[in-house]
């Protein structure tokens, strides 16, 4: 029998036909095309995570400390003294690549929403960039536009962004990613849920009015892009950060009372997916009168308003009787507030308009019940491992170091952070350029340590030692400032996962993320899947963006990377042999093949609990080693700190390369003047140490053999590669 | 001394303000809601930085048309002492009680960073603590900063000693390397850095700490 929608209609919708029988199952009946609408957003990708569900479960999302782990519309962790912290990053790729400034923008809303929603005053945004090549047409329009757009945003509503990483490479040409990450703080007294309860209590509306805009984004965002992509702006939404600066303030003030039972934002998929959740998640029913949803518009339909994706609104439940109460509030905020409907018992959801009922759908088939699949995936092929011998040296030491020091994954991202406010609520300690930024809780001694991280070129080589290694940097991160690290929230960032290679490049990244995390207590507590980023059947690079947070207890008592003259240089872990995958190789060598340098995950624990301790005892300059190896970490700590840095005592190695930019993991460098304390301790720890130079006030960086360079010169070079691409 | 922070629908530096103004006078100021219409007893009233209104017309073009503006104006006019950072230098011009407009930054862009002041005067209460050519460390964080003022109002400016602060390395395209100004009675201060910003070392710099000390001295003195 023929459907009452064309195959078209519902492959528009981003359905299949075995996809829309079902849904005719669950109806008892065809759906009506509104109805159509709501099961494309809450089945698409992007709302369901239909391909991701089932390994996703296999992450660990426990520890004592977490308070509410994924499935909140953020994660919640203690940070002791009945505080909490709530966090987490989300994807704004594809409207971010049709449009830059407002699809960044607007993912900087989207995650300040999910956190105050639960209560959390946001005192931190973080951001997590790639972009394609630097010389590609498009890649300066993307950066300006990005950047500004997520300044715009999160300037104007007085959050300061505090950091993040931005890489390049050409197969992000196609489809760039912005990830943005929130971190609030709260009472945990005074931390809200979105599960719906109260049969008959009210429904509330609050915000923005409904627009036209950003109809089906949630769908878009589920899909691959063609040459078309361009066509695709109007899904893309507007931001408006006034109207959130004001929203965060009413909610803030109508939380500090207790009206309110349930309370969610409408992110992607809008009234659909907020109302659905609610309601599912209380295992009650809904009932929305749409003639009472405040419109932009004159003469909008049911369709349109439950799939259009305006931002800064939120839904809430609240406590019969407290509307008057609320409403006062909202009122003196200039937001809009309506009623528009009420809890019902019948786990349906029932859509009224213009005293019709419109739609009539059962809840579990919208949300519990969406498809689920187990996609097939494929183990990818692995690396022919690379001997550093047999590396050919293409030019000096010094020479190397120029060249990866001005890099775009390494040089300076000044002219980035530059463009955000990361100091507005006078709480920011650590700014950005440190291993971490670090952020004092207000009228506390306490701070949280927040970084965002992943190597994409590494879980491309290995996306299972690669989703390993993004996890254990961030934990590195977090330690190099003195942070015990509690928890991560995950952004993760692939192609199509209907193609088994990508979906098993996926897999083998959850797996290793969640060996790391079992390994270092590092719990997943929130977190969002970005799939179909690709364009003309060229995927990005696998990108399993990993955002972190730690605490220090008493912020005194944290480090940076800044070095001082008259300090030995200590380096914390074994010299480096490892060369695949690296930066020296892509950039210096203009290859990108070999493993990456694996993650020995208890010796990861052991260094990194050994500078923490340190920390604790007065070790003031730490930074890890990363991107770059040795010899551009030492450099940045010169580079911070504008003073000299003398090498010369370590006799060139076998592989002066391998041994300068190799980049073996869990390693750092000390600065100290206490050096032998510190190398006795780690002896006793069983962990190896060695003096490799000393900082002084020369200016200059000195090799063995009397190879000299000016740090000013090499600092020139570092601050001027992303400003000139800029011009 | 007693203080008010006047609070905008958008303003976002209110409570970095405050914080700074209690550290200095040992004294928590009055929040002032912009829909009030009366000021409480006051010695100063500073007006914070954000984004009034979100900055959608013209940089502080909406709060000065604010219900308490009016009892802004008239405290300030009676020589009451008032400060206006960052928004608040932007919405002193909107209002006529500073001259001169501060448009979009030269690079077009948003500025995040610290600068190098030079006093030029403490020719004001609001200054009297301060070394003249000595220099100061506040953060920036702008769009729109770029000072302007036609050439006879500069020359006014000069005059009369009514240049507060002057950049060393003028960051956003201001005439005069101007950063900050006095009203003809030296009693309105209005500037785009940040003092509020660097009231702790932790916060990278004790000179924030150290202008709202001497601008709060007077009080005590007088």
């Amino acid at each position: 029998m023929p459907h009452i929608h064309s195959p078209q209609v519902i492959s528009d919708h981003g359905l299949t036909l075995d996809e829309y029988d079902r849904i005719c199952g669950a109806l008892d009946r065809e759906p009506n095309l509104l109805e159509l609408g709501i099961y494309s957003v809450m089945w698409s990708e992007h709302c369901s995570y239909k391909s991701s569900r089932i390994h996703l479960k296999t992450l660990p999302t426990e520890a004592p400390w977490v308070i509410q782990g994924p499935g909140e519309n953020a994660g919640v962790v203690d940070i002791g003294d009945g505080q909490a912290a709530i966090f987490k990053m989300e994807s704004h790729n594809h409207p971010s690549f049709i449009e830059p400034y407002q699809g960044a923008a607007t993912g900087v809303g989207g995650i300040m929403r999910d956190v105050f929603t639960m209560g959390a005053r946001p005192i931190a945004n973080m951001n997590a960039l790639r972009f394609g090549d630097p010389e590609h047409p498009k890649t300066r329009h993307l950066v300006a536009g990005v950047v500004a757009g997520i300044g715009g945003y999160g300037n104007c509503v007085g959050v300061p962004t505090v950091g993040g990483e931005t890489n390049f490479h050409p197969r992000y040409n196609g489809n760039i990613l912005v990830n943005a990450m929130c971190v609030g703080l709260a009472d945990q007294d005074k931390i809200f849920y979105s599960a719906a309860a109260g049969i008959g209590n009210p429904v509330v509306y609050v915000g923005s009015k409904t627009g036209r805009d950003g109809i089906h984004g949630a769908t878009m965002a589920s899909a691959e892009f063609s040459e078309d992509a361009e066509e695709k702006r109007p899904t893309v939404q507007v931001g408006d950060p006034f109207t959130e600066k004001l929203l965060i303030e009413a909610c803030l003030e109508l939380m500090a009372s207790d009206a309110i039972v349930a309370i969610q934002d409408m992110g992607a998929a809008g009234l659909t997916s907020s109302s659905v959740e609610m309601a599912s998640k209380g295992g009650v029913g809904i009932e929305l009168n749409l003639s009472t949803v405040p419109c932009r518009e004159e003469a909008m339909l049911p369709y349109e308003m439950m799939l259009s994706e305006s931002q800064e609104r939120m839904l809430m439940v609240l406590k019969p009787g407290r509307e008057d109460f609320a409403k006062a509030i909202f009122d003196k905020w200039h937001l809009d507030f309506a009623v528009i409907g009420n809890l019902t018992d019948t786990k349906r959801m029932v859509l009224v308009f213009d005293d019709e009922v419109v739609a009539d759908m059962p809840l579990d088939s919208l949300a519990d019940d969406a498809p689920v699949y187990d996609r097939p995936h494929t183990a990818p092929s692995k690396q022919t491992a690379i001997a550093a011998s047999d590396v050919v040296s293409p030019c000096s030491t010094l020479e190397a170091l120029q060249r990866l020091i001005a890099s775009p994954d390494i040089a300076s991202k000044r002219w980035i952070w530059e463009q955000y406010d990361h100091m507005v609520m006078g709480d920011t300690i650590g700014r950005p350029g440190g291993d971490a930024a670090v952020v004092r809780i207000h009228g506390t001694d306490k701070a949280l340590a927040i970084t965002t991280d992943v190597t994409p070129r590494y879980c491309e080589a290995d996306p299972f030692e690669g989703g390993k290694q993004a996890v254990a940097e961030c934990w590195r991160n977090l330690t190099a400032v003195g942070a015990q690290p509690l928890a991560i929230t995950d952004c993760l960032n692939f192609g199509n996962p209907e193609r088994p290679d990508i979906m098993g490049t996926f897999v083998q990244a959850i797996h290793g993320m969640g060996d790391a995390c079992r390994a270092l207590d590092f719990p997943v507590v929130s977190g969002n899947v970005s799939l179909y980023n690709e364009t003309n059947g060229q995927a990005i690079l696998p990108t399993p963006a990993v955002g972190a947070i730690g605490l220090l207890k008493d912020s005194a008592q944290r480090a940076h990377l800044a070095l001082t003259p008259g300090l030995k240089l200590i380096l914390l872990g074994a010299p480096a042999e490892h060369l695949g995958a690296s930066l020296y190789l892509r950039e210096v060598c203009g290859r990108e093949d070999g493993p990456p340098p694996p993650v020995d995950l208890t010796q990861e624990r052991q260094v990194g609990d050994f500078v923490r301790s340190q920390i604790k005892s007065g070790l003031s300059i730490v930074h890890d080693i990363s991107d770059g190896g040795l010899l551009v970490a030492a450099t940045e700590m010169a580079m911070a700190g504008g003073c000299g840095l003398d090498l010369s005592s370590i006799e060139p190695p076998t592989n002066p390369h391998a041994y300068w930019f190799g980049e073996d993991q869990g390693r750092y460098i000390l600065a100290t003047d206490h050096s032998d304390p510190i190398l006795a301790a780690a002896k006793a720890a069983g962990i190896e140490a060695r003096i490799i130079g000393s900082s002084d006030d020369s200016g200059e960086l000195k090799m063995a053999g009397g190879e000299t360079m000016s740090i000013e010169q090499l600092s020139e070079r570092h601050e001027r590669w992303l400003p000139d691409l800029m011009q | 001394m007693r203080c008010a922070v006047i609070v905008f629908p958008g303003s976002n530096c209110d409570r970095d303000l405050a914080v700074a103004l209690e550290a200095a006078t040992g004294r928590a100021p009055a929040m002032v809601w912009h829909q009030e219409t009366d000021l409480p007893a006051v010695d100063l009233v500073a007006l914070p930085g954000g984004f009034s209104y979100g900055d959608y017309l013209r940089s502080g073009a909406m709060a000065a048309r604010a219900a308490i503006m009016q009892s802004v104006i008239t405290h300030a006019k009676r020589g009451g002492f008032t400060l206006g950072i960052c928004n608040g230098f932007q919405l002193l011009t909107e209002c006529g009680l500073l001259p001169g407009a501060l448009m979009r930054n030269q690079n077009l862009k948003f500025i995040c960073k610290d600068v190098v002041l030079q006093v030029e005067t403490n020719a004001s209460p609001l200054l009297q603590g301060l070394i003249p050519e000595t220099t100061m460390t506040f953060p920036i964080a702008h769009h729109d900063g770029n000072y302007f003022a036609d050439s006879a109002t500069l020359q006014r400016l000069e005059d009369e000693e009514r240049v507060a602060f002057r950049y060393l390395d003028n960051p956003n395209g201001s005439s005069s390397d101007i950063a900050g100004i006095l009203s003809e009675n030296k009693n309105v201060l209005g500037m785009m850095p940040h003092p509020e910003r660097v009231i702790d070392h932790d916060l990278g710099g004790l000179d924030g700490a150290r202008f709202f000390e001497q601008l709060c001295d007077w009080a005590a003195a007088a």
